[in-house]
């Protein structure tokens, strides 16, 4: 089981009918330890949690908990924070992405990201798409090029509002539309991570609701990490919960069992409205 | 009585309050509106002043006339080779004054009066004809048409400026007759008592202030004035021309002695204007010719030159170094004690005096690296040097306006740091970092300390071909031409600064322009 899953690098490959629950016995990442300290100051405390594939991993917690930096730990762009320093070991197939002989360049195409506001390039909706493929060399012409896009807004569920206009600014498009044109972006290079900071918090009940079937549709082929405020989010589309405070990680289960009977007094009182 | 009801949104201490801060408000709207219509004042009136100057360079006042180029007079020993015509300077001023001096035949020939006469045209002013007759030789014992500048006194008296002549007008009806010379004349009319009033209104405490009479292109000078009679000394033209004509007349407040252009002068002056030989024509040649010691041959195109040589310079050296810089700084600089030095030097450097730089220019580039005075290449270098801060400063101001949103965006889908700058960051930097580089430009192109400093002060009277050739620059031939003394030069320096200014608003344009264009295309 773990060699065949180990050597499967394309999630495209393994298709829809691949065994949640063995998907859900193999983590994909692995975090052991991991610290981060803001010019010398500690945001998150060893924190060891494995992500496990084909499934939605989300985090919680109140605000300044840690949970975005650690997010950022696994595409690795605290580097790109002056004064960041990101501590222990994060496994990715076997190998440790935190090590300094990994390019994180290179990891960040096989992990994609998605941030909480909406932020397409200034250029048209094609060349949102088309940049990623185009600066790692997935393509060799135009219509290998065109079918990525539209493989990319097509799981994205854009396509068909955008197939007409692709030549538009990709800004013109409204801010669900541009959630939705930044996770095709991601798609569009193939990763096999997405990781998908507060995708829906600058958006509405309705949009919302798209982006929440859209990651319950892509977590059939990624391993997806979702750190949101929103506890009902959580529960409706994550299979997995991780309980952030402080900085710490306090609880990590299933969710069903995080949010019916958590095993820690804190997680409780958060996830009930005590705090947070 | 009924008094309003207190209620919370009428009560008499919540509208007090209110009514205290709609003053304020209404306060520091009046305070705005001072200080804008003071700055639109000034700029209006200093524009208006500077045209108002420059508007009477616009035109000026040349000979324009046929003449048969004889060749004994322009090529008297034979010689047409083009080396001997140009040196025959002589030869083509004597034949034009002499064809001008004809045309008053009654006019005693004498050195002394052909000299006073010379005062009309200055020598050099034929030069242009003689360099065309030197291109093309067949032009010899041609008719030409030739158009030659009259000298800037003779120009300034018939554009009334200097110095200054208070027309009257008698009109018809005078009674004419012979006085005791043959160039005397009697005139009586009854308008000549106002003449009179004006003139003790006058006074003559520095000496008589001359009263000219003309005649279309006669003129006579008044020598005694009675009443409603006046003896008057014919200047050119003779008695008959004075029948029966509408006079008009002119009082010069200036005694004859205190000024450059004598009474003489003047009438041959008016006579020759009356005939159409000399005409008020567009001043182009402040466009088209290069510095002269005489203002109506003087012109700006070297100085135009010198300076889009200069700042050819600048920009090449300053804008992609000021980018680059910036870039760095921004985007790939690590935050520590050297950047942070750097960055505080650098906004030091942009609040260091012009003249300074112009002392480095002087020693490093001229001293040391030995590059050549006076030229374009060292002035544009230290214009560049002047600069660069500016440049640096609006750049970094423009790359830290592009949101952070866009770089991680990049980063995320796996674009390297460079990848992200100059896809993403740059495209959206640009406008604001090329509005910058050409309001540095636009600085460049004003600065003259600098410039005296390395040389570029020189009177130069070739326009430059390249930038290692000797120049100048708008901003330093305002400079000199300003400190000259002839009165002809003030309008001419207020015409070049018209020009420095159309420049710098053409340049203002096309950043303007520039803007929009790579606005709109994202």
């Amino acid at each position: 089981m773990d060699t065949t899953a180990q050597t499967d690098h394309d999630p495209a490959l393994t298709g829809e009918g691949a065994d949640q629950a063995q998907a859900l016995v193999y983590p994909r990442i692995n975090c052991q330890d991991v610290n981060v300290f803001y010019s010398g100051k500690q945001a998150v405390f060893d924190v060891s949690l494995p992500v496990f594939d084909r499934s939605v991993t989300a985090l919680i917690g109140p605000s300044g908990c840690g949970k975005s930096t650690f997010l950022r730990c696994l595409n690795r762009m605290n580097d790109t924070i002056d004064g960041a320093k990101v501590t222990g070991d994060i496994f990715m197939d076997g190998e440790n992405i935190n090590s300094p002989d990994v390019d994180p360049v290179l990891l960040r195409s096989r992990v994609g990201m998605v941030f909480q506001k909406p932020n397409p390039f200034p250029k048209s909706i094609y060349d949102n798409i088309a940049y990623g493929p185009r600066i790692h060399g997935l393509v060799d012409d135009r219509q290998e090029l065109d079918a990525i896009v539209e493989k990319s807004l097509r799981r994205a569920g854009l396509w068909q509002e955008v197939k007409d206009r692709l030549t538009q600014p990709g800004t013109s498009l409204s801010g669900g539309q541009q959630q939705r044109l930044c996770i095709a972006r991601a798609i569009a290079v193939r990763p096999e991570v997405i990781l998908m900071d507060e995708p829906c918090s600058s958006l509405d009940p309705i949009a919302t609701a798209r982006i929440e079937e859209l990651i319950d549709e892509l977590r059939k082929r990624y391993c997806i990490v979702i750190v949101t405020h929103s506890m009902q989010q959580a529960a409706r589309v994550s299979q997995r919960t991780a309980f952030f405070h402080l900085g710490h990680l306090v609880e990590m289960g299933d969710t069903d069992q995080i949010f019916t009977s958590p095993r820690e007094r804190r997680t409780e009182d958060y996830i009930t409205g005590r705090f947070g | 009585m009924s008094s309003p009801v207190e209620t919370p949104l009428r009560s008499e201490k919540a509208l007090k309050h209110l009514r205290r801060r709609r003053a304020a408000d209404t306060r520091f709207r009046v305070y705005g509106l001072v200080a804008l219509g003071f700055a639109l004042f000034s700029l209006v009136f200093l524009i208006c002043a500077i045209a108002w100057k420059a508007s009477s360079a616009v035109t000026y006042h040349v000979v324009k006339t046929d003449i048969v180029l004889e060749a004994d007079r322009i090529v008297p020993d034979g010689n047409a080779s083009p080396e001997e015509i140009t040196r025959n300077i002589e030869g083509f001023y004597t034949l034009v004054r002499d064809d001008l001096f004809a045309k008053f035949a009654n006019l005693e020939d004498t050195p002394a009066v052909r000299k006073d006469f010379s005062a009309l045209i200055d020598r050099l002013a034929v030069l242009p004809l003689a360099r065309r007759v030197a291109k093309n030789p067949t032009l010899i014992d041609q008719t030409v048409s030739i158009q030659v500048p009259v000298s800037d006194d003779v120009d300034l008296f018939l554009k009334r400026s200097s110095p200054r002549s208070i027309p009257f007008r008698l009109g018809e009806g005078a009674q004419i007759s012979l006085g005791q010379g043959t160039d005397e004349m009697v005139l009586r009319h009854p308008a000549l008592e106002s003449v009179l009033s004006s003139l003790t209104a006058l006074g003559s405490q520095q000496g008589a202030p001359s009263v000219l009479v003309i005649a279309d292109s006669a003129v006579a000078r008044l020598t005694d004035l009675q009443d409603q009679t006046a003896g008057f000394e014919i200047l050119a033209g003779d008695l008959a021309d004075f029948q029966g004509k509408p006079l008009k007349g002119l009082i010069v407040a200036v005694p004859e002695s205190n000024r450059t252009i004598s009474d003489l002068q003047i009438a041959w002056a008016l006579a020759l204007k009356s005939e159409g030989i000399i005409r008020r024509v567009p001043h182009t040649s402040l466009l088209t010719s290069t510095d002269s010691t005489y203002p109506e041959l003087a012109g700006s195109l070297a100085a135009i030159v010198g300076s889009l040589l200069t700042m050819l310079v600048t920009g090449m050296v300053a804008i992609p170094m000021g980018i680059f810089a910036a870039i760095f700084l921004e985007e790939f600089a690590p935050k520590n004690r050297l950047t942070q030095l750097i960055e505080v030097n650098i906004n030091n450097l942009a609040a260091v005096p012009s003249i300074v730089f112009g002392l480095l220019g002087a020693t490093l580039l001229l001293g040391t690296f030995g590059l050549p005075r006076s030229a374009p290449l060292v002035g544009g270098l230290v214009l560049a040097l002047l600069i660069l801060p500016v440049v640096i400063i609006s750049a970094r101001a423009a790359l830290r306006a592009v949101p952070p949103s866009i770089r991680s965006g990049a980063l995320a889908v796996g674009a390297s740091r460079m990848q992200a700058v100059f896809h993403h960051v740059l495209p959206l930097a640009f406008p604001g970092m090329l509005t910058g580089a050409i309001l540095g430009m636009a600085r460049a192109l004003g600065e003259t300390a600098p410039l005296l400093l390395i040389g570029m002060v020189a009177f130069v009277a070739e326009v430059p071909s390249s930038t290692t050739d000797e120049a100048t620059a708008l901003p330093v031939l305002i400079y000199s031409w300003a400190s000259n003394a002839e009165r002809a030069w003030e309008p001419m320096t207020a015409a070049v600064i018209v020009i420095l200014l159309a420049l710098l608003v053409t340049m203002n344009v096309i950043v303007v322009m520039l803007r929009r264009k790579f606005e709109r295309r994202w």
